[in-house]
Formats: structure tokens, C-alpha cells, sequence
């Protein structure tokens, strides 16, 4: 392993789990996210969803108050209550995941008890579910780790031999994933999560697990103990990644090389061109990854190796050794990768090193900008449909446009004889 | 437990965040879970800003729980308080941290800092970011003040003329993810400057921790917001005697008001209602003859209490428009706001339900609605133009240019805000003089049409709310009650079918031909 690790404890500027519902109310649209929170929580979702896209969502929070803290209220007579009540106002729901925050969590309201009740009195109308999405336990990605995990257990078993992708893909990237494994002769390819909650596929000793998505520790054990076989394999950003990967579930279906690479080849070719542009914009720029997605050191990867980028480090919120170990070993030698944070030791870093581009999260991006240093947001990365190798391309694009708008519009926008004024 | 989809208010902990990122050289350590730090966006995002908020979060996870978390405050104070070197630091706590009880502000007092630690008490399950943000600059005013407030509290208003220098006054509550407070505040500066009268300290927007200590040396207090700076206003008065004006100065009869109130209170001769008439152009447009489209337009209102209050008396005084709702999410300002629906014929509605609220604005069936980025929301639901008039806002409600709400030039962008959602008098004329030219039979909008150039028929598809009951048949329209509702103009055709359908449903009349819908017509204009 090249890369240099290390461990940093500190403030943190990071999303906590709860935010992964953003993108999993999308990809399931029958399913519902109650966060059981504060106000805080509600306030949270609301503005990491971009300030009300949407005119109601499938998310929404069952506030604790004071009522509820004191015992006055019983909580779960309560949330009985307000999930009858959510339920009434939605009928297309099919499944509920209640979600725990950091207060559930603290005042140790179980969760699992309220699924179980509640699916009793639903009697298979609507699948309700628990997990946490607290910050005191996850950060930002680990929140699809936990809903993706309780739906482990609802899986039917099954024999078949077959590929199960595990993490939220965007519908085009999927549909182009299963059209290309069916090309280099992979029949049955399911996922996790479906695209309706209620069509969950089925996991067994013929099941092959390929994650999509770099933060699925816990859904991969989980899967390992139904019987299924988990991969180990670069992820699937990039054309060399995503090539990587293909060939991993290719090997344990024992497809014959020569076919695999009559698919592949013209495949890595064209993204060779895609990536040529890009690749003349950001070869010998110097980046930073904050800590936020987990797809921190993958992209790294793909940066460094087809992109031409320096790495100046590397953050990830936190580290699975051994899921990542395929990912750190492309690293090239020496490499900074960071886990955990101390937000304003990391921030002085980047002051110092004064890269060409830093990747951060939301709270983080405009005062590095107003300190002339080009972001990009991290959150973007997870909306964004970035996987396989076809997207290779448009995956560059995300980090060179920032860097070819910074061009585009100096000098004009600083002359020469003014400092840059910062707007607070 | 309450079920929330979306919400007006974040928590109390977000309004002190508010208070200190406005400051200068104030700091705020948090006692918060990671997650917590979301709220930094809300200033570097939703208001474009360059700087993080100063906070610091002591990011405490599930495994410090069982360990000592009140040291973690400790070694997080310790390192802002080296770090940031603040004039002044605030320390408090989000909604988990209240309930592991570390009690930080008491941590942080014992630690024997050089500055000034100001603790705040914002109970998380109870409370709500406006009480937040006025429960901290509270705080940090008293605390900030107590050395010098006076054994009797004796202050003169009028003190200026004795000692020959100008009338000064502070302007009190301006904070940012207020709703255009930059603007307001120098709108309010320019107004007072106009009247020979000095701003001593603006708080907390740009103040510093000596500002705060500046702000008894002034006249009085201008109680801008008073969702956030009644409580601090009050204190002043109670311990200093300085008093401070009640009105807001939002529209040209309040801004009228104010300056009567403020040159009543600092002993000079208060300036003639003529002087709004000169200097904002609302009156005049508003009298000019293509508004007369603008009498009776029903409007919706619903925001934070001054706002509301502000946009009230606004629509029914100042636009001639008729105010069919009338709410706020602000608990603390019900009183007020119910009093004023009162006087306009209305039930106010308090609430900070969401759906609630689009239910009565469905209900009332407004032509525009003055509200928030929620009400904003339901109204394209809808199909009814909206201006937003109060926070939460969205990235759009923060424009780059000055846009104040309050003065005379507060007035002229209400002029602008509140009516160009709404087709503008002179086309709305000329589409009537020539309704029958075929330029404007189905498909020509008003440039700004805020249907968005989408079919304009999709109107008539909008589900009619007439039918209840799915299993009662509703009136049918004959095809020559059809072809009648095809002539009117398409911007208000929805309104006619849904007015005829429920006439006829009135009536018991199972067609609705030509004569129904006239008829129905004169009903609603008698």
C-alpha cells in the first residue's frame, strides 16, 4: 500500500447521515423517510435538499418536544400517531424507513420497536423499517449504508446465479451497466437499492455482490451473511475503475477474456477521447479532497492516474481498510490520505499548499473561493450520474469546468491594481 | 412529536449563529454533533457569503458519549478562544447536547478566559430560531452593558439639543438571513440623514463588542426587527430609560409613522405625510391610471409578523388590493397579527404547518400571495403569481443589487415586487380593449407570463375543486357554455369555471350553458 495514512480527530464540517435521504427518496419513490429528530434535523434536510425543490416530498421529520422529553408524552404512542397520520396523507407509500437522529439516539428511543408494532398494525400495507442517520454516529454517505442494510433482511432467497449491484446508481447509468453486462454475458443483474421499494431482489449463495458506492460496509456483511459473494474491486469511477470492476464480476462468472475485452476495449477508447480535453485542463493541477462522501479516494484515483492530477491529499470521513485496500494500492507512493478531521488544522493546510482546486462540502466552498482557491462541491459528485465507463468523461468535466470558469472570467474580473475583496 | 415536511424556522441555536455571524470579532462555540454544521451553508450558500460563520463546533460522536464530553468543551473553547482571539464568545448548545447535560456555558465560565463569555440558554424543543436570535443579542447586551446601567435609570430622548450636537439613534435588530436587512439598514441610515439625525450603532449587523458597549450614548433605540430586537430594546428601556420606537418602517404611511414617532420622541418637528408622497413613487403609481386594474385584487399574506403586519396594511391602504388571508408563523407576534386580521374582516392564521397554510390559500382563492419560499411553492401549485415577502428565502430572494423593504425606496421595490407577479395595468388594459382582435384569443400571454409559457389551456385541466365527492355528479357544461367560457381570457378563465361551477352547485343546475355562466357572473358581481 502506497498511500500515507493518517488519523485526525477534531471539529468536523461534514453532513451527517440523515442527508443520504436526498437521494434515496428519489430512487424510491414509494418509500418514505420519517426522520424521528429535532427540529434541527427538519431544518437540515430541508436546506441540504436544495432549499424545496420539490413541492412535497417523501421526507419529512416527527418532531420530539418538549412534551415527548419530559414523559408527559408517551414517544411512542406519538409516533404511532404521526406515522398513521403521514400514512393516511400518502396512501401511495409502500415502505416507511423511520429514521434515528442524534436526540432519538440519545434519549434511546427504540426504533426497531416502533417498526415492528407499526408493521403489525399495517399488516403488510406498508413495509416499515428503521435506521440511523445520526451524526453522532454516521456521517453524509453512512446513511445509505444503514437504510440499505435494513432492507437486507427483507430479501427473498434465492439460488440464482446472478449479479446484485449494491449502492444508488442514477436510472441512465444503471440501465446502461445492465445493458453492457448482458453484452459481455451476464444475464441477471439486480440492484439495491430497486427502483420501487417493494421490488427488492433476491440474495442467495448464486449471488455476486459488485458496490457501486465506496460507503457500504455494513450492507456488504450483511449480504456476505445471506450467502452472497462480495467483490473486492476498485469502484467504478473512471474508465479504468469502472473497467477494473466490470472485469472483477467477469473473472467470477468466468466469461472469457477475449470476449470481455471485445466489449471493453472500444469502450476504454472512446473514454480515452472523451477524457482528452479534460485531461489537457487539469494534468499537473494540484488538488485537495475534503472529507465528506467517502468517494474521495476512488475519484483521487481517477484523477491522479487519468486525469494527470497532483494529489495533495486526500480526506475521507473514514477509512474501510480493507473495502478501500484495492483503491490505495493505485495511490501512487506517498500519497496524503487523511481520515476523520480537524476542520480548521486541514483548512490551514490548504492555505499553505494553495491548491488549483480543493473538493468540500457545501458550508466550505464560497469561503474557499473568496479566498481565490477554485472548489467544487462534494454533494454534487453523489447526485450526479458519474459511474462506468461512459461517463468517464462527464466525471472530468465536473472538476475542469471549475478550473476553466476560474479562466474564463480573470483577469476581468481582477484588475491588476485591486486586491481581491472577500464578501462577507 | 409534530409531523413536519418542511419549516419555517430552524432552531434557536441557528438565530444565535444569526447574532454572531453578524458581528465582528464574536465567536460562538457550539456544543453540537457533525451533522450540526449544515447550518454553515445557509450563510455561504443562501447568502453567497465569503466567510464561514464564526462557530465552532465541538462535533462530539457516539463514542465520547460514554466518555467525558464536558472535556471536549473544555479543549474546543480553549482552542477558539486561541484561535479566533474573539472580543467576546458565546456558548451554547444544539438540541442533542441539551440533553447530555454538559451545561457548556458554565464549563466555559470557569475556564478563566480573558474575554467576555456570554452563555446561552435556547431550549431546543421549545423554542425556534427568531426567539434564538433575540434571546442572544438579549444576552449579549446585558451581559455587555451590565458595568454601566445606572443605579436610576434616567435618560433623555431630547438630551441632544442641551448639549448642541445632533439627535443619535441606534438601529437595533438587523442580522443576516433577515429579509434584506443590508438594504434596510441603508435605506434606514439615508432616511434619518435626510432629517438631520445621526446612527450611532447598528446591532447586531457589522457591530463590534464595543458598538454594543457604545449603544447607551445614543438618543434612543430604532426597533427595526422587532421579532429580534423588542426583548433588547426593552431591557435598554427598563435599565437605561432609552426608548425606542414601535413602528415599522415597511410602506409609505408606516414609513410616514415612523418618522413622526422617532421626531415625537426626540423633541423635533415631526415632517409633514407630504414628504412620502415626494419621495417614493409608490403613491403615484399606485394612483396613476393603469393601476386601476390593482382595485380589489385579493391577495394572500403570510410571513413572519412584521413582515405580514408591513404587507397588510400595505395591500389594503396603500395598493387597493382586498386581503382575502392573513398569518404568520411568529407565535410571539400573534397577538398583533390577529388584531389587524380583525380590522380587515379575517381570522388570522398562526401556524407553522405548512400545509395548513396552502389549504387556506387554496381556500381563499388569491390572485397573488405575499408569503414565503414555502408559500412561493404552494402558490405555483396553484397557478397564483407570488412575491416573497419574508423569510425563509431562497438564493433568489438575496439579490446582488439594493433592495430594501423599508423607506420610501423600500416602498418603490414593494411597488415593483408585489405587482409585476401580477399581469401589469396597461397590458392588462390594452388586452381588454382588444380581447376581441385575434392576438389575443388562447396563447398570448403577458411577458412575464408566470405561467411560463406552458399551455395555457392546462388551466381548465386543473382538477376542479368543486368536486368533493367523487361519486356526485357535478354540473355538466353544455357545449355552448363551453364555447362562452373559451371567450373569456385565459388568465382568468380557471377562476370563471371554478366561480360557475360552484354557482351552479349552489343553485342545484345539473348544465351549465351560456346563461348559467352569465348568470353566475352577476351573482358574483352583485
Amino acid at each position: 500500500m502506497g498511500a500515507n495514512l493518517r488519523k485526525e480527530s477534531g471539529p468536523r464540517e461534514v453532513f451527517c447521515g440523515l442527508t443520504s435521504i436526498v437521494w434515496l427518496h428519489r430512487r424510491m419513490p414509494d418509500a418514505f423517510f420519517l426522520v424521528v429528530g429535532s427540529r434541527t434535523c427538519a431544518h437540515l434536510i430541508q436546506s441540504a435538499a436544495g432549499v424545496m425543490i420539490f413541492a412535497e416530498p417523501r421526507f419529512g421529520t416527527a418532531i420530539l418536544n418538549e412534551r415527548d422529553l419530559a414523559g408527559l408524552a408517551d414517544a411512542h404512542d406519538e409516533l404511532d400517531r404521526v406515522a398513521r397520520e403521514l400514512l393516511a396523507r400518502r396512501p401511495e407509500i409502500r415502505t416507511l424507513f423511520l429514521v434515528g437522529s442524534c436526540p432519538s439516539e440519545v434519549i434511546k428511543l427504540d426504533l426497531a420497536r416502533a417498526a415492528e408494532r407499526l408493521n403489525e398494525e399495517l399488516q403488510g400495507r406498508v413495509r416499515v423499517l428503521n435506521y440511523s442517520g445520526s451524526g453522532i454516529e454516521t456521517t453524509f454517505t453512512e446513511g445509505e449504508d444503514g437504510a440499505l442494510s435494513a432492507l437486507v433482511p427483507f430479501l427473498p432467497s434465492t439460488e440464482k446465479r446472478q449479479l446484485l449491484l449494491a449502492g444508488t446508481l442514477a436510472d441512465a447509468v444503471e440501465d446502461r451497466l445492465v445493458h453492457l453486462f448482458a453484452r459481455l454475458g451476464i444475464e441477471t443483474v439486480c440492484s439495491l437499492p430497486p427502483r420501487q421499494s417493494t421490488e427488492l431482489p433476491g440474495v442467495g449463495p448464486g449471488t455476486t455482490v459488485l458496490l457501486t458506492q465506496p460507503f457500504l460496509s455494513n450492507t456488504a456483511r450483511l449480504l456476505k451473511e445471506r450467502g452472497a459473494k462480495v467483490l473486492s474491486s476498485p469502484f467504478p469511477l473512471g474508465a479504468e475503475g469502472s473497467r477494473r470492476w466490470m472485469e472483477t464480476a467477469c473473472r467470477d462468472f468466468n466469461l472469457p477474456g477475449d470476449r470481455v475485452a471485445a466489449v471493453l476495449d472500444p469502450l476504454e477508447e472512446r473514454a480515452r477521447i472523451a477524457l482528452e480535453p479534460h485531461r489537457a485542463e487539469l494534468s499537473g493541477k494540484r488538488i485537495v479532497l475534503l472529507p465528506e462522501s467517502q468517494l474521495e479516494i476512488p475519484l483521487a484515483r481517477f484523477l491522479q492516474r487519468e486525469c494527470g492530477m497532483e494529489l495533495v491529499e486526500v480526506g475521507t470521513p473514514y477509512l474501510n481498510r480493507e473495502q478501500m485496500a484495492p483503491e490505495l494500492e493505485l495511490l501512487p507512493e506517498g500519497t496524503d490520505v487523511t481520515e476523520g478531521q480537524h476542520v480548521e488544522q486541514q483548512l490551514d493546510r490548504v492555505r499553505d499548499q494553495h491548491p488549483d482546486l480543493v473538493v468540500c462540502g457545501m458550508g466550505l466552498a464560497n469561503p474557499l473561493e473568496a479566498e481565490g482557491i477554485t472548489t467544487k462541491w462534494s454533494i454534487e459528485l453523489v447526485f450526479s450520474p458519474i459511474h462506468g465507463i461512459d461517463q468517464a468523461g462527464d466525471l472530468a468535466e465536473l472538476f475542469s469546468r471549475p478550473l476553466r470558469r476560474r479562466q474564463l472570467i480573470h483577469p476581468a474580473l481582477h484588475p491588476q491594481t485591486s486586491t481581491p475583496s472577500i464578501h462577507a | 412529536m409534530q409531523l413536519t415536511l418542511w419549516t419555517y424556522e430552524g432552531p434557536p441555536h441557528v438565530g444565535a449563529m444569526r447574532i454572531a455571524a453578524s458581528m465582528r470579532g464574536v465567536h460562538y462555540v457550539l456544543h453540537a454533533p457533525q451533522g450540526d454544521t449544515y447550518a454553515d451553508l445557509l450563510f455561504t450558500m443562501i447568502e453567497r457569503r465569503g466567510q464561514r460563520p464564526p462557530v465552532t463546533y465541538t462535533t462530539f460522536q457516539a463514542r465520547d458519549l460514554g466518555g467525558d464530553t464536558a472535556e471536549l468543551v473544555k479543549r474546543t473553547v480553549r482552542e477558539a478562544a486561541e484561535r479566533f482571539r474573539p472580543d467576546a464568545l458565546l456558548v451554547g448548545e444544539s438540541c442533542t447536547a441539551e440533553l447530555i447535560q454538559d451545561q457548556p456555558g458554565a464549563l466555559a465560565q470557569g475556564m478563566g478566559l480573558s474575554m467576555p463569555v456570554v452563555t446561552l440558554e435556547l431550549p431546543a424543543y421549545s423554542k425556534k430560531e427568531n426567539w434564538g436570535a433575540a434571546e442572544t443579542l438579549y444576552q449579549l447586551v446585558r451581559n455587555l452593558l451590565k458595568p454601566q446601567v445606572p443605579e436610576q435609570p434616567q435618560h433623555d430622548p431630547k438630551a441632544w439639543m442641551a448639549v448642541g450636537r445632533r439627535p443619535r439613534v441606534n438601529l437595533i435588530g438587523p442580522s443576516l438571513l433577515g429579509f434584506r436587512c443590508r438594504d434596510d439598514v441603508l435605506e434606514i441610515q439615508r432616511l434619518l440623514t435626510v432629517h438631520g439625525i445621526d446612527v450611532g450603532v447598528v446591532a447586531p449587523l457589522g457591530a463590534q463588542v464595543s458598538d454594543i458597549e457604545r449603544i447607551p450614548q445614543a438618543d434612543l433605540n430604532v426597533c427595526l426587527y422587532p421579532e429580534i430586537a423588542e426583548s433588547s430594546c426593552s431591557w435598554l428601556q427598563r435599565n437605561f430609560g432609552m426608548p425606542f420606537t414601535r413602528t415599522v418602517p415597511i410602506g409609505v404611511s408606516a414609513t410616514h409613522d415612523f418618522l413622526v414617532e422617532l421626531h415625537t420622541l426626540l423633541g423635533m418637528d415631526p415632517p409633514t405625510a407630504e414628504e412620502g408622497y415626494r419621495s417614493s413613487r409608490l403613491p403615484w403609481y399606485s394612483e396613476s391610471v393603469d393601476s386601476t386594474y390593482l382595485t380589489g385584487k385579493r391577495v394572500f399574506i403570510f410571513g413572519d409578523g412584521s413582515h405580514a403586519l408591513a404587507a397588510a396594511r400595505i395591500c389594503s391602504e396603500e395598493l387597493g388590493f382586498k386581503v382575502v388571508g392573513l398569518g404568520t408563523y411568529s407565535r410571539e407576534m400573534a397577538r398583533s397579527v390577529r388584531t389587524a386580521a380583525k380590522e380587515l374582516g379575517l381570522e388570522a392564521l398562526i401556524s407553522d404547518d405548512y400545509l395548513e397554510v396552502e389549504a387556506a390559500m387554496a381556500d381563499a382563492a388569491p390572485e397573488l400571495v405575499l408569503g414565503t419560499q414555502m408559500e412561493r411553492h404552494s402558490a405555483k401549485r396553484l397557478g397564483i403569481p407570488c412575491a416573497v415577502i419574508s423569510t425563509p428565502m431562497h438564493v433568489q430572494d438575496v439579490p446582488a443589487r439594493n433592495s430594501p423593504q423599508m423607506g420610501w425606496e423600500g416602498a418603490n421595490v414593494i411597488f415593483d415586487a408585489w405587482v409585476h407577479p401580477l399581469m401589469m395595468g396597461l397590458e392588462e388594459h390594452l388586452i381588454g380593449m382588444f380581447r376581441h382582435d385575434f392576438e389575443f384569443v388562447d396563447g398570448h400571454q403577458s411577458h412575464l407570463g408566470h405561467r411560463g409559457g406552458a399551455d395555457p389551456s392546462a388551466e381548465d385541466l386543473r382538477p376542479s375543486t368543486v368536486v368533493m365527492n367523487p361519486e356526485e355528479q357535478g354540473p355538466v357544461w353544455t357545449a355552448d357554455g363551453e364555447a362562452e367560457l373559451k371567450k373569456i381570457p385565459f388568465f382568468v378563465r380557471g377562476k370563471v369555471r371554478r366561480n360557475t361551477e360552484t354557482y351552479a352547485r349552489q343553485e342545484g343546475r345539473m348544465e351549465i350553458s351560456s346563461e348559467t355562466l352569465y348568470d353566475a357572473k352577476a351573482h358574483y358581481k352583485a
